[in-house]
């Protein structure tokens, strides 16, 4: 909604294959589309659920980390974990204004998440029972999003990309910050490089996930790449953060939980790459339909966090009410 | 669940430093003028963005159409005669 | 160490324990707040507050002088040895109490560092230079709230007179002044009550008028915290903040 003057105007656009066809080549010239141009309405209903389910994963992804702020074992730890799910409340926030803009309110993102309607990365159900797993997320949870996320800073929708080069720019610190955690611990007393070597095995194959199902049983992925919404597809990405990260591991003495794991020559066009394991689907399928250790206590938090705030919201709004009114009333005084 | 009322909201513009012009970066929601400018504060300049911050009630944006951007800015392109480059003058001028 | 040196180090660390513990009790708030907004607004008043008890713990540990850290100090001391005051363990029950105590200390602190800052200790003085700042927007932000909450609804209104009923009588402790707070007041490094109160007063009533609130008569004020005799709710803090450091002693992080 950045221009209620005109997204009070109607938006409903007559998709002939002309306008069809006109629409493909603004994309294929890589202009940006921006609120108010005319656009299919699939284009909007796919950047809608795609940039609500960023938004809404943003969200609930501080709680996992969260769990960990009143306990991290020093204070530097304490304000770098604290800044972090700081951060991605704004990120949130960051795209929730961007889905506005394309004619949905942040109350009705809202309402759908908390009704259980809307999907938000299934690795947030995983539970973070140890300080390690704050260190697994950094690393693991936030390398696999940085993944997905550097392409989108070149998606069509302008707004959208707009939201992910400032995401990007402020996740930087976030992987760092989990990899720095998790090498101190690989580094540190039997117990730690035990701790961190468990949560390394927790999060290797529920972060190999994120990427989404594989290119063949995708849905969304071939008019989403037309449309340039999306740059690569969930196995190219999957493949890039796969080969990215072994080396990460080796490097401070981590192994990671998958016997298949090899290199090949052969793989990316000879440029060399790692073979993986089989990714289990169905506990993929299962944690996305909501049976995860944690799917319903994530949205009971959300939910008692916006029931427990509503009595605040409303004073806020009512306050304002009260202070305009007042202004009106002094004017027409005068 | 849903509130009576949506909490308004509010387009942001941030000026990095003086001497640039304050730019749009984003949006966000607030009861009043007061908590909005504070929010803006907390969201948008967490790593020194800027040192001025205006908000304006996005439903007092008044946008051009999109459908009319032909007749809006098409006339301009050739105007060539508006830009120094229409004009010659002799090279011995120097820069002018 | 000489005595005026450790009256001083006992009241650093005083102050070092108020702004890790009311730091750590707003960071609780992080991803539960009751706007997405106010979840960006609070850790951001919640890292000022631990970022300056990090400084004032560092200071405190060089007064002392036995080669501890700020990490020993801030982690590793019995719920006896902590002499933060009171009001700032308290747990944060809802939005209304939280933003009072923020306020309530926000309103003492700004004329304490703004004192501090002009202070004859330097390492004082610089940190006092930043937390002014710092502290300045705590009053606004808690302040603005406190009234919106005052002058809302009904619900809101009662809410916020329960939160002024049950912290107000917290408040006297800010004023505490032990043997070593008199010594370093007495040595121009940190104020005297009546350099701050009247601020302290004038801040709480300009918010409390415009709040419409009232100010409980204090007959028994609450006191115990500086002398390290804590709420029990004090114990369970602890055992949250320390879990790590005790459960793995020695480890580097």
């Amino acid at each position: 909604m950045y221009s209620q003057g005109l997204l009070g105007a109607n938006t409903e656009t007559e998709e002939t294959p002309e306008f069809l066809a006109a629409f493909q080549a603004r994309i294929d010239r890589e202009e940006k589309i921006e609120p108010n141009d005319p656009m299919p309405a699939a284009y909007r209903k796919t950047l809608i659920r795609m940039i609500s389910q960023h938004a809404h994963s943003e969200i609930v992804g501080m709680l996992p980390e969260g769990n960990w702020i009143t306990r991290a074992p020093t204070l530097r730890r304490k304000v770098a974990l604290l800044a972090k799910v700081q951060d991605e409340g704004g990120h949130g926030l960051y795209l929730y204004s961007a889905a506005e803009t394309l004619g949905v309110s942040r109350e009705q993102l809202t309402e759908e998440l908390l009704s259980g309607k809307a999907k938000y990365s299934s690795i947030f159900n995983y539970p973070t029972p140890t300080w390690a797993d704050i260190g697994a997320i950094g690393w693991l949870v936030d390398g696999a999003a940085i993944m997905n996320q550097v392409p989108l800073c070149r998606c069509s929708y302008g707004p959208y990309a707009r939201a992910m080069i400032r995401v990007c720019k402020e996740e930087s610190f976030h992987q760092r910050q989990g990899y720095e955690l998790i090498s101190s611990l690989a580094e540190g007393t039997e117990e730690q490089k035990a701790m961190a070597q468990d949560a390394l095995n927790r999060w290797w194959w529920p972060s190999l996930m994120m990427f989404g199902p594989s290119d063949t049983d995708s849905q969304h992925s071939d008019q989403s790449m037309a449309w340039k919404i999306k740059r690569f597809t969930n196995d190219e990405l999957r493949q890039k953060f796969v080969d990215a990260t072994v080396p990460q591991a080796e490097l401070i003495g981590l192994t990671m939980p998958d016997e298949n794991l090899r290199w090949n020559e052969t793989k990316n066009n000879g440029q060399g790459g790692y073979d993986f394991g089989e990714i289990d689907w169905d506990e993929f399928w299962q944690v996305v339909k909501g049976h995860g250790m944690m799917n319903k206590d994530r949205i009971n938090a959300r939910r008692k966090a916006w029931d427990d705030g509503a009595w605040v919201r409303e004073a806020a709004l009512a306050h304002a009410e009260k202070q305009s009114n007042a202004k009106t009333a002094a004017k027409t005084a005068a | 669940m849903s509130d009576s009322k949506m909490m308004p909201l509010w387009e942001v513009f941030i000026r990095p430093r003086n001497g640039l012009n304050h730019k749009h970066v984003g949006s966000l929601h607030a009861a009043d003028g007061e908590l909005a400018l504070q929010a803006a504060r907390d969201v948008y300049t967490r790593r020194e963005e800027g040192n001025s911050i205006w908000v304006v009630r996005a439903e007092d944006i008044l946008a051009s159409d999109p459908d009319k951007s032909a007749e809006n800015f098409d006339p301009a392109a050739d105007k060539i005669y508006r830009h120094p480059s229409f004009y010659d003058i002799p090279d011995e001028v120097g820069h002018m | 160490m000489a005595e005026s040196q450790q009256h001083l180090q006992a009241a650093v660390l005083q102050i070092a324990d108020d702004h890790l513990i009311l730091g750590h009790r707003l960071s609780e708030w992080c991803g539960h707040a009751p706007m997405l907004e106010e979840d960006l607004s609070m850790p951001n008043m919640a890292l000022d507050l631990i970022g300056q008890a990090r400084h004032l713990y560092a200071y405190a540990a060089v007064l002392e002088g036995k080669g501890r850290s700020e990490d020993d100090l801030a982690y590793l001391r019995t719920d006896r040895e902590y002499t933060n005051c009171l009001m700032v363990e308290r747990g944060n029950t809802d939005f209304a109490h939280t933003m009072l105590k923020q306020l309530y200390f926000a309103a003492f602190m700004k004329p304490f560092w703004s004192f501090v800052e002009n202070s004859s200790d330097s390492t004082l003085s610089s940190i006092a230079g930043k937390a002014v700042k710092e502290i300045s927007y705590h009053i606004r932000h808690c302040g603005e709230w406190v009234i919106r909450l005052g002058d809302g609804t009904d619900e809101s209104a009662q809410r916020m007179q329960q939160a002024v009923d049950a912290l107000h009588p917290y408040t006297e402790e800010l004023f505490w002044c032990d043997d070593h707070r008199q010594a370093c007041i007495d040595d121009g490094v940190l104020p005297a009550e009546h350099v701050v109160r009247p601020q302290w007063q004038t801040t709480i009533n300009a918010v409390f008028d415009q709040a419409r609130l009232s100010t409980p008569e204090v007959t028994f004020p609450l006191l115990g915290g500086r002398e390290g005799k804590h709420t029990e709710e004090f114990g369970f803090l602890l055992a949250e903040l320390q879990y790590m450091q005790r459960a793995y002693p020695g480890a580097q992080w």
